[in-house]
């Protein structure tokens, strides 16, 4: 039972980070259909942005604030300047120049910060908590509460207000959006922006447990990217299942049969819904755009 | 007219600068032609953070060496190529040391994979190459112009199998990273250990960037009778392991590698590194040493003199390349000649050289020359490192 419980808080918290990843994933992709591999180094700017403004002498919660900020502008930048130039072109030209800038994000990252591991302090003391035989830190509550708070936080903005129905409205139809008055431009730079935010706020989260480097995203980009398929692209009650699952599969796979296998397994999953469900789980049926 | 008078007057003037360049190029020449020695070195590129300190320390040492006369009253040219990581252009500059550059011995090789494929150059021009990289096949099987002076991660397995038997740990567990660093350790442990007497009864992986290894750690610290457990890793993996280790509260004896030798682990690992121990070179402990210690004066004269010229703290590897070049300089300095074949000769007859690293006496099965006992075991206190048990 205790090794159960360790294996599903090890899942739980990892699966979260993939999860917030994920999220950020499925608004871009609701807004433009682009797949952003960018994501990752959002993860990156805001976990390295909080260690450097936070070794400069700022209090944790105001450097953590700066680098959310720097994140959304490079967000928002990414977008006014590769992506809406580039605004006709397919969605596979669209995924080349994200993976493009997340590139060159990583090479200036190097030159701005440098190419060392860092580490944040935990927000509330590193002393494990016992639960049931098992141990989790408190930044791995902070990790999950995090998540769950996001998560709700964009779930009533895309629902309950009228800026978030536009976002749902461009993602549905571009041109009908644009004829009953939305301004689609300003709404997928609200997408990126947003999504910029999400990543960069679970940057700061996990920094302490994961540590951080300029190359961090690329990881990061990957297991979101799998989690936001094995949930259904552009869904994102699907994105945080699909993270909290992969997760999950990822612990219980090192830990009961072997650590050998731990990145297969992730992959498998993909292999297996893209096979047996393409849509991703909560993708639904096929509904052709007529 | 004009023109004619100006080509004579470049004529002139470039008849007396000929003149002036033979001349002070033969002044020199007179005294003694300087002693080429070269290097190749990945000074930028994914392992700059070994080749940087290295390519320095190089060129520190040759200088200070140069303004104390260099050696046999000849002053010493450091010929010095940076090939940013790359096997083939490691190669590369390899040939042009040989053919244009002609020196008479070389330093080099920050990785396994550029030595390797440097190699065969010196091995078929006969002159003799000291590779500062990490592994094993560099000098297994031995080749007879090539040497190395780092310690090898069969060393680094053997100290802390020494250290686990003196403190009667005999089932122990392995955590190992999955890179090139982990793989090569892992494999040089698992060879050794049975001559210890020590069991292994838990061996687990991890990738380089997996950020959570507690479901590894948990299994084996589920294993039954476990005493001990080693993790040979590089990079931020072994941090991580370190502080899902505390996290677990398993409580063993957790030992990592020399791969992590340095401030910047302790820091990274945070409170749960305490208690850690490691095999490391005395460079990491340079003003803990004994002033009996007989590499007290040399690290501490490299150390004082690195972290004067370049303002940043030594490390180990820059360490390597200083021990590189200071033992191809004593033997030039015993051959009494600055011929390949008489350096070679010379290397392979150094007898108890006190380096940064360790003592090395090389032999002819023995192109390295390091036991164990030149690591030192450390613990980690107070978040410091102290050195700890027998040597």
């Amino acid at each position: 039972m205790a090794e159960f419980l360790q294996l599903l808080f090890s899942g739980l918290t990892v699966g979260a980070v993939y999860a917030l990843v994920a999220l950020g994933f499925t608004l871009i992709y609701n807004a433009s259909d682009v797949i952003n591999f960018a994501q990752g180094d959002f993860v990156m700017i805001g976990g390295m942005g909080t260690v450097f403004l936070a070794a400069a002498g700022l209090s944790l919660p105001l450097a953590a604030f700066i680098a959310i900020l720097a994140a959304v502008a490079v967000g928002l930048l990414l977008h006014r300047l590769a992506i809406e130039p580039a605004r006709g072109a397919s969605p596979v030209a669209l995924i080349m120049i994200t993976i493009g800038a997340s590139i060159f994000i990583k090479g200036v990252a190097q030159v701005v910060f440098d190419k060392q591991f860092h580490s944040l302090p935990a927000f509330t003391g590193s002393d494990p908590i016992a639960l049931g035989g098992a141990t989790i830190l408190p930044q791995s509550l902070w990790v999950v509460g995090g998540a769950i708070v996001l998560f709700v936080a964009l779930y009533l903005f895309l629902e309950r207000t009228l800026l978030g129905k536009a976002v749902l409205a461009t993602a549905a139809n571009r041109l009908a959006a644009r004829l009953v008055g939305i301004n689609v431009k300003v709404i997928l730079a609200l997408a990126f922006g947003v999504s910029a935010a999400i990543g960069a706020i679970a940057g700061v989260l996990v920094t302490p447990i994961t540590l951080t480097r300029y190359d961090i995203g690329t990881l990061f980009a990957l297991k979101g990217f799998a989690a936001a398929m094995v949930g259904g692209m552009g869904h994102p009650l699907g994105a945080v299942v699909g993270g909290v699952l992969i997760g999950l599969m990822e612990a219980f796979g090192a830990g009961y049969i072997s650590s050998t296998y731990k990145d297969g397994v992730a992959f498998l999953a993909i292999l297996l819904v893209l096979f047996f469900m393409p849509r991703g789980l909560f993708g639904g049926g096929s509904v052709e755009r007529v | 007219m004009t023109k004619s008078a100006f080509g004579r007057q470049s004529l002139r003037a470039s008849a007396l600068q000929a003149l002036a360049v033979t001349t002070l190029l033969s002044l020199p020449a007179l005294a003694a032609d300087p002693i080429k020695i070269g290097a190749v070195l990945s000074a930028s590129g994914p392992a700059a953070f070994l080749g940087d300190p290295e390519a320095k320390t190089l060129k520190i040492y040759v200088e200070e060496l140069n303004k104390k006369g260099g050696v046999l009253g000849r002053q010493i040219e450091l010929v010095l190529y940076d090939d940013g990581g790359d096997a083939n252009k490691a190669r590369t500059f390899a040939t042009r040391l040989i053919e244009d550059d002609k020196v008479v011995a070389m330093v080099g090789g920050s990785t396994t994979g550029t030595t390797m494929a440097m190699i065969p150059v010196f091995e078929d021009a006969k002159v003799p190459f000291v590779s500062v990289a990490g592994a094993i096949e560099i000098i297994e099987p031995v080749r007879s112009f090539v040497f190395k002076t780092p310690h090898t991660d069969k060393t680094a397995c053997e100290k802390i199998f020494e250290d686990m038997k003196a403190r009667s740990l005999t089932k122990i567990g392995m955590i190992s990273g999955t890179d090139g660093f982990g793989k090569s350790m892992r494999a040089q442990c698992l060879r050794v250990v049975k001559d210890y007497g020590i069991a292994i009864v838990a061996d687990e992986s991890y990738g380089a960037t997996d950020s959570d290894m507690t479901p590894q750690l948990n299994k084996i610290k589920n294993t039954a009778g476990l005493q001990a457990v080693v993790n040979p890793g590089f990079g931020q993996g072994p941090a991580i392991v370190t502080r899902n280790y505390g996290q677990l509260s398993i409580g063993l004896p957790l030992y990592q590698s020399h791969g992590v030798a340095s401030k910047s682990f302790i820091d990274l690992a945070g409170p749960a590194a305490e208690g850690i121990r490691l095999p490391a070179p005395a460079l990491l402990v340079a003003d803990k040493l004994a002033d009996t210690d007989k590499q007290k004066t040399v690290v501490t004269a490299y150390k004082t003199s690195y972290e004067k010229a370049v303002g940043q703290p030594v490390s180990t590897f820059g360490g390597y390349a200083f021990d590189g070049i200071q033992l191809v300089v004593e033997a030039i300095q015993k051959a009494k000649g600055a011929e390949p074949q008489k350096i070679r000769d010379a290397l392979e007859a150094t007898k108890g050289y006190v380096g940064v690293t360790g003592i090395y006496t090389m032999s002819a099965t023995d192109h390295l020359g390091l036991g164990t006992e030149s690591f030192r075991m450390l613990e980690v206190r107070n978040g410091g490192w102290v050195e700890v048990g027998a040597r």
